[in-house]
C-alpha cells in the first residue's frame, strides 16, 4: 500500500532488535513478592481497597480510582497484602511512591472472571466500564486509561482505528513477538475496539523490520476487515502523531487529540488485552516485557506479572558480568533505572542492562554551532536549535513561541547532535519551568480572582451600605418634604389672610373714603352755616365773635381741603396701607 | 548500578563536531591541490600557517579565559578557520598580513563573542575583511602569476622567503615580476574601455574561462559535492547561492561587452569556496532550510552587485559579513510550519 503521508525528518538507529527474538515469550516463576505501585500512568493515585493482612485472589481487585482519571489495579496472583507502603517506582525522577506489596502464595488461584464470548450483545458504555474496570491502560506509551481514549472516539465520528505495530524504537520486541505468537488475539481485540468505536476501516501498522510480524497478521487479517500496512522503518514512525500522518496524511492539530481528526490510535498490545479483559474477563495482570542488552546472558521477551521486580526478571535471563547501564524502554526514549528492585508496571515495554561499551556515557557537550542536523531530523518541523538557544537562555515565551511544545521528546535531535548536547533534557526542562510558571500564574490568577471578588464584595457591601443609607435618607427627606407641603399650605394660607387683610383694608379705605366724603359734606354744610353765621354777625358790633368765626371757618376750610384731598386719592392711601 | 539518573536518548548517531570540521578540511584539498598546481606554494604555506596561528591564538585566549584547553581546541573549529583563511588569502600575500587576519578572526570575531557556536560573523570573513580594508595593497599585489607562465617557478623555499623574508631578494626578479592582477580584477577594470574579445585575449583567462582559476573553482566545487553526499552541509546555501548569482549573471550581465560575463562569476573568483565552504558556516548562517536558501541567495546578490559596480574585484568577504548581520532577522521570518499547525508563526514578537 503506497502510504498516503509521511513525516519529516526522522533517524535510522541500529534496530538491535534480532538479539530478542530468537526465542518464543517466555514465563517466569512467582517472584518471592510483588510491588504494585498505586500509579502506573498519567492521573490520580488509586485508592487500596484491601487491608494489609487481606488475602486477595488473582484478579481481584486491590485498588479502585475515583472518577475517570485512572483505572484500578488488580492482584497479578493470589496471595497476602503484605505491605502499603512508599516504593521507588519506574519513573524518571526515580522518586518513590505509595506500592502494594503482595506476597504470593503460589496457588495462583484466580477469582471469578466473567467473559463475553458475545460482546456484541453489550453496548459500548458497557464495554467502556468493563475495560475501565479491569484497569486497561495503553501499554505502548504514556499509559493512558484505554477507555477514556476509546470514549473521545465515541464521542465524536472516527474513521480510522489504528493498531499501533510499528514499535519503531531501537532493541524494544515486545509487539514483534506478541504478533508472532498471538496475532489472533491481537485482532480479535481489534474487533472489539472496531465494534466500540465503529470506524470505517481498521488499519495495523507494522515497520518493515519484522516480516514475522507481518506475515501472522496478514494471516489472521485476511478473512476480517483489517487491513495490515507496512511502513518503511524509521524512528519514530509508532509515534502516535508521525504514524497518523504516515497512514493519513493529516496532521492532529497542535494541542488536540487524535479523535478531533476522526483517527483513534491503539497499540497492538492493548488490543491484546482488551480481547482478554471482554472476551474472558480478566483484568490487566500481566504484559510481555522485553529483556534485553549486551549484558543480559539470555535476552528475549517474557510474560511478566505486573508488579514484579526487575531483579525478578534479570535473575532468570541472567546477567553476565556488570550492568553499566540500565534502562527501562527503549533507547530513545526510555529512563534510566537507579535499581533493579523497581517493579515492571503497565507501561514497562523493555528492560535494557547494557555495557558501558553498548551505550557509551556520552562525551561532554561541546557549544552548538547550529549545524541543524536536529532540524532535519526534527519530526514536527521544530527547531530544536532555535530550542535549545531559548531553553539554555531562559527565554521561555520564545521557546514556546518556537512550539517548544509540539516537542514529542522522541529524541531523534539528540541522536543526531554532533556536539553531544543532550537536547531533549533542556526541553524537558523548558517545559517544566513553563508548566510551573504557569500554575503559578493560575495561582496568581486565582488569588488575583479572589482578591477582585472579595473587592467586588466589599464594594458591593459598601454600596448596599450606601444604598441603605441613602434609602434611609430618603425616607427622611420625604417626610420632611410632607413637612414642607405643610409649609406650604401655612404660607398659603398666610396669604390668602393676607389677602383678605389687604380686601379688608381696601373695603377699609373704601369705606373711609366713605366716611370723609360724608364728613366733607358736613364740613362743606358747617362751613356754609358758618359764614352766613358770619354774614349776620356784625364783625363792629361784636368784634370777639367775628374773629372766632373767621378762625372757625378756616380751621373748617382746612379741613375740607384735607378731606378732599384724602377722599379724591384714596388709593394712596391703601398703598400706604402696605 | 553505575550511572544515577540520566535523560535519554542513550543511543548516539556517528555524527561528531570535530569530525564535522576534520570531513570539511579534508574536502577543500582538492581545491588546496589546484591552488598549489596552478600558483605555487604560496596556499599550502598559507594553509598552514593559518591554522597554527589560529590554534595558538585560540589557546592563548582560552588559556585567558581560564577554559580547558585540549577540549575547547580539540572541537577543530580554529583549525578550520585558520585554514579557511589560508585558502581565501593571496598566496604571496606577507606573513604579517596573515598574522593580523587570523587573530581578529580568532580574537576579535570569535572568542571575544564567547566561543565557537557564540560567534554571530564568519571569524574568517571577518579576519579577511579587516585585511583587505587595512592592507589594500598587501591583499591585492600578491595574486601569484601562475607557474607556467613563468620561466622559473618559486620553490618552496622562494616562497616562503617571498612571504617570511625579504620581498624583493626572494627571486632577485622583483614582486612584479611574480604576481598579477587576478581574472576578475582585470576583466572589472577593462570592461569600460575595451571589448570582451580584447580583455580575453589576456593570458590570464587561459583557454577556457581563466587560467588555473577554473580548476581551483572546480576542486572547490568537487570538494562541495563530496560535503552535500556525506551531509556535512545541506544543498540549500549553496543552492541559493549560487541561483542567485546566475540569475543575476543571466538577467544583468547578459553582455560580456558590458559587464563580467556569468563564466567568470563562476569560476574566476572564490565563489566556489564560499558557496561550498565560507557562506555555509552553521554558527552564522540561518537555520531553517527556508532562511538558508534567502540567506544563500543574498550573499548571491550581494557577491555579483558588490563585483559589478562595487570598487572590489570579489566580495565573498563583504557578501557573507552583511548576510551574517540579516540571519535573525531571516530566522524570525522563514520558520517552518510545525506539526498540527495551520500556518508557520513567523515574525519577531514573541506571542506570534
Amino acid at each position: 500500500m503506497q502510504l498516503p503521508g509521511r513525516f519529516p525528518g526522522g533517524i535510522h538507529p541500529p534496530a538491535h532488535k534480532e538479539r530478542s527474538t530468537q526465542q518464543p515469550i517466555r514465563q517466569l516463576p512467582l517472584p518471592e513478592a510483588l510491588i504494585l505501585p498505586l500509579r502506573q500512568h498519567i492521573g490520580s493515585l488509586a485508592v487500596p481497597c484491601v487491608a494489609v493482612g487481606d488475602h486477595v485472589l488473582k484478579g481481584q481487585c486491590i485498588a479502585t480510582v475515583n472518577g475517570r482519571s485512572g483505572v484500578p489495579i488488580h492482584a497479578p496472583t493470589s496471595g497476602r497484602i503484605d505491605a502499603l507502603f512508599d516504593h521507588p517506582v519506574p519513573h524518571p525522577s526515580g522518586l518513590s511512591e505509595p506500592c502494594i506489596r503482595l506476597v504470593p502464595d503460589g496457588r495462583d488461584c484466580w477469582t471469578d472472571c466473567q467473559g463475553f464470548e458475545d460482546y456484541r450483545s453489550l453496548t459500548t458504555f458497557q464495554l467502556l466500564e468493563r475495560l475501565h474496570d479491569a484497569g486497561i491502560a495503553g501499554l505502548g506509551g504514556a499509559g493512558f486509561p484505554t477507555a477514556n481514549k476509546l470514549r473521545t472516539g465515541v464521542e465524536s465520528t472516527i474513521h480510522t482505528l489504528i493498531l499501533n505495530g510499528a514499535e519503531c524504537e531501537p532493541y524494544i520486541s515486545a509487539d514483534d513477538m506478541l504478533m508472532r505468537e498471538r496475532a489472533k488475539a491481537v485482532a480479535d481485540g481489534a474487533d472489539i475496539l472496531a465494534f466500540i468505536t465503529r470506524p470505517q476501516r481498521v488499519l495495523i501498522a507494522i515497520e518493515d523490520d519484522k516480516p514475522e510480524a507481518i506475515a501472522a497478521m496478514h494471516a489472521v487479517c485476511s478473512e476480517r476487515d483489517i487491513q495490515v500496512v507496512t511502513l518503511p522503518a524509521r524512528y519514530p514512525s509508532g509515534g502516535e502523531r508521525q504514524l497518523i500522518q504516515l497512514l493519513t496524511g493529516r496532521e492532529v492539530p497542535s494541542g488536540g487529540r487524535p479523535a478531533d481528526i476522526g483517527v483513534i490510535c491503539q497499540n497492538v498490545a492493548t488490543a491484546a488485552a482488551v480481547e482478554r479483559a471482554i472476551r474472558h474477563g480478566e483484568p490487566l495482570i500481566s504484559r510481555i516485557v522485553t529483556i534485553t542488552g549486551d549484558r543480559v546472558a539470555n535476552p528475549g521477551n517474557v510474560e511478566v506479572l505486573l508488579g514484579t521486580p526487575f531483579s525478578h526478571l534479570l535473575k532468570h535471563t541472567g546477567l553476565s558480568g556488570q550492568a553499566d547501564r540500565l534502562i527501562c524502554g527503549g533507547p530513545l526514549m526510555g529512563f534510566t533505572l537507579p535499581s533493579t528492585d523497581i517493579p515492571v508496571i503497565k507501561t514497562s515495554a523493555c528492560l535494557i542492562a547494557a555495557s558501558e561499551a553498548e551505550l557509551p556515557t556520552p562525551p561532554p557537550a561541546r557549544a552548538c554551532i547550529r549545524c541543524g542536523y536536529c532540524a532535519d531530523a526534527c519530526p514536527a518541523s521544530l527547531l530544536p536549535q532555535q530550542l535549545f538557544w531559548f531553553a539554555n537562555a531562559g527565554e521561555w515565551d520564545k521557546a514556546e513561541a518556537f512550539n517548544l511544545f509540539d516537542c514529542i521528546e522522541c529524541g531523534a535531535c539528540a541522536y543526531v547532535c554532533p556536539s553531544h548536547i543532550p537536547l531533549v533534557q533542556h526541553y524537558r526542562h523548558a517545559k517544566g519551568e513553563i508548566r510551573a510558571l504557569r500554575q503559578e500564574k493560575t495561582k496568581a490568577d486565582q488569588a488575583r480572582q479572589r482578591f477582585e471578588a472579595h473587592q467586588e464584595r466589599m464594594q458591593r457591601e459598601q454600596e448596599e451600605q450606601e444604598a441603605r443609607r441613602r434609602a434611609r435618607a430618603e425616607a427622611l427627606a420625604q417626610r420632611s418634604t410632607a413637612a414642607q407641603i405643610a409649609t406650604d399650605d401655612k404660607a398659603a394660607k398666610a396669604a390668602a389672610v393676607r389677602a383678605a387683610v389687604e380686601r379688608q383694608q381696601k373695603r377699609t379705605a373704601t369705606d373711609e373714603a366713605t366716611v370723609k366724603r360724608k364728613q366733607l359734606a358736613n364740613a362743606e354744610e358747617r362751613l356754609k352755616e358758618l359764614k352766613s353765621t358770619l354774614a349776620e354777625v356784625d364783625a363792629d358790633s361784636d368784634p370777639r365773635r367775628h374773629t372766632r368765626l373767621l378762625d372757625s371757618i378756616a380751621r373748617q376750610e382746612a379741613r375740607i381741603a384735607s378731606l378732599r384731598a384724602a377722599v379724591e386719592s384714596p388709593s394712596t392711601d391703601a398703598e400706604r396701607h402696605d | 548500578m553505575t550511572d544515577r539518573l540520566r535523560s535519554s536518548p542513550f543511543m548516539h548517531g556517528p555524527q561528531r563536531t570535530d569530525r564535522v570540521m576534520q570531513w570539511l578540511i579534508l574536502a577543500t584539498l582538492p581545491g588546496l591541490a589546484a591552488q598549489t598546481v596552478f600558483f605555487g606554494w604560496g596556499n599550502l604555506i598559507n594553509v598552514f600557517w593559518c591554522a597554527t596561528l589560529a590554534v595558538v591564538a585560540e589557546a592563548a585566549v582560552l588559556w585567558l579565559r581560564k577554559r580547558p584547553l585540549a577540549f575547547y581546541l580539540g572541537d577543530w573549529s580554529a583549525v578550520v578557520t585558520g585554514w579557511l583563511l589560508g585558502l581565501s588569502l593571496p598566496p604571496l600575500v606577507p606573513w604579517w598580513t596573515s598574522l593580523v587576519a587570523v587573530i581578529a578572526a580568532i580574537v576579535l570575531a570569535k572568542q571575544l563573542y564567547g566561543g565557537l557556536g557564540f560567534n554571530p560573523f564568519n571569524p574568517a570573513m571577518v579576519g579577511y575583511a579587516l585585511v583587505l580594508v587595512s592592507f589594500p595593497v598587501a591583499m591585492t599585489t600578491n595574486w601569484p602569476t601562475p607557474d607556467s607562465f613563468l620561466q622559473h617557478p618559486l620553490s618552496l623555499p622562494q616562497t616562503l622567503h617571498q612571504i617570511f623574508g625579504n620581498r624583493q631578494s626572494a627571486t632577485g626578479a622583483g614582486v612584479d615580476a611574480i604576481t598579477m592582477a587576478t581574472p576578475l580584477d582585470v576583466y572589472k577594470h577593462q570592461i569600460g574601455r575595451h571589448l570582451s574579445q580584447t580583455i580575453l585575449e589576456n593570458p590570464v583567462f587561459g583557454h577556457f574561462v581563466a587560467y588555473g582559476w577554473e580548476w581551483v573553482n572546480g576542486g572547490f566545487l568537487l570538494g562541495g559535492l563530496f560535503l552535500l553526499y556525506r551531509r556535512i552541509i545541506s544543498w540549500h546555501i549553496p543552492a541559493g547561492l549560487l541561483g542567485a548569482l546566475i540569475l543575476l549573471g543571466a538577467a544583468i550581465g547578459w553582455d560580456p561587452d558590458r559587464s563580467i560575463p556569468l563564466s567568470l562569476h563562476l569560476l574566476a573568483g572564490g565563489t566556489m569556496l564560499g558557496a561550498f565552504f565560507i557562506a555555509t558556516d552553521p554558527v552564522t548562517a540561518a537555520s531553517s532550510h527556508t532562511g538558508k536558501l534567502v540567506y544563500g541567495a543574498g550573499i548571491g546578490i550581494l557577491l555579483y552587485v558588490i563585483r559589478a559596480y562595487g570598487t572590489y574585484p570579489d566580495a565573498v568577504a563583504f557578501a557573507v559579513l552583511l548576510m551574517n548581520f540579516a540571519a535573525p532577522l531571516i530566522d524570525y521570518y522563514t520558520r517552518p510550519r510545525a506539526y498540527g499547525h495551520k500556518a508557520p508563526k513567523r515574525g519577531m514578537g514573541p506571542g506570534n
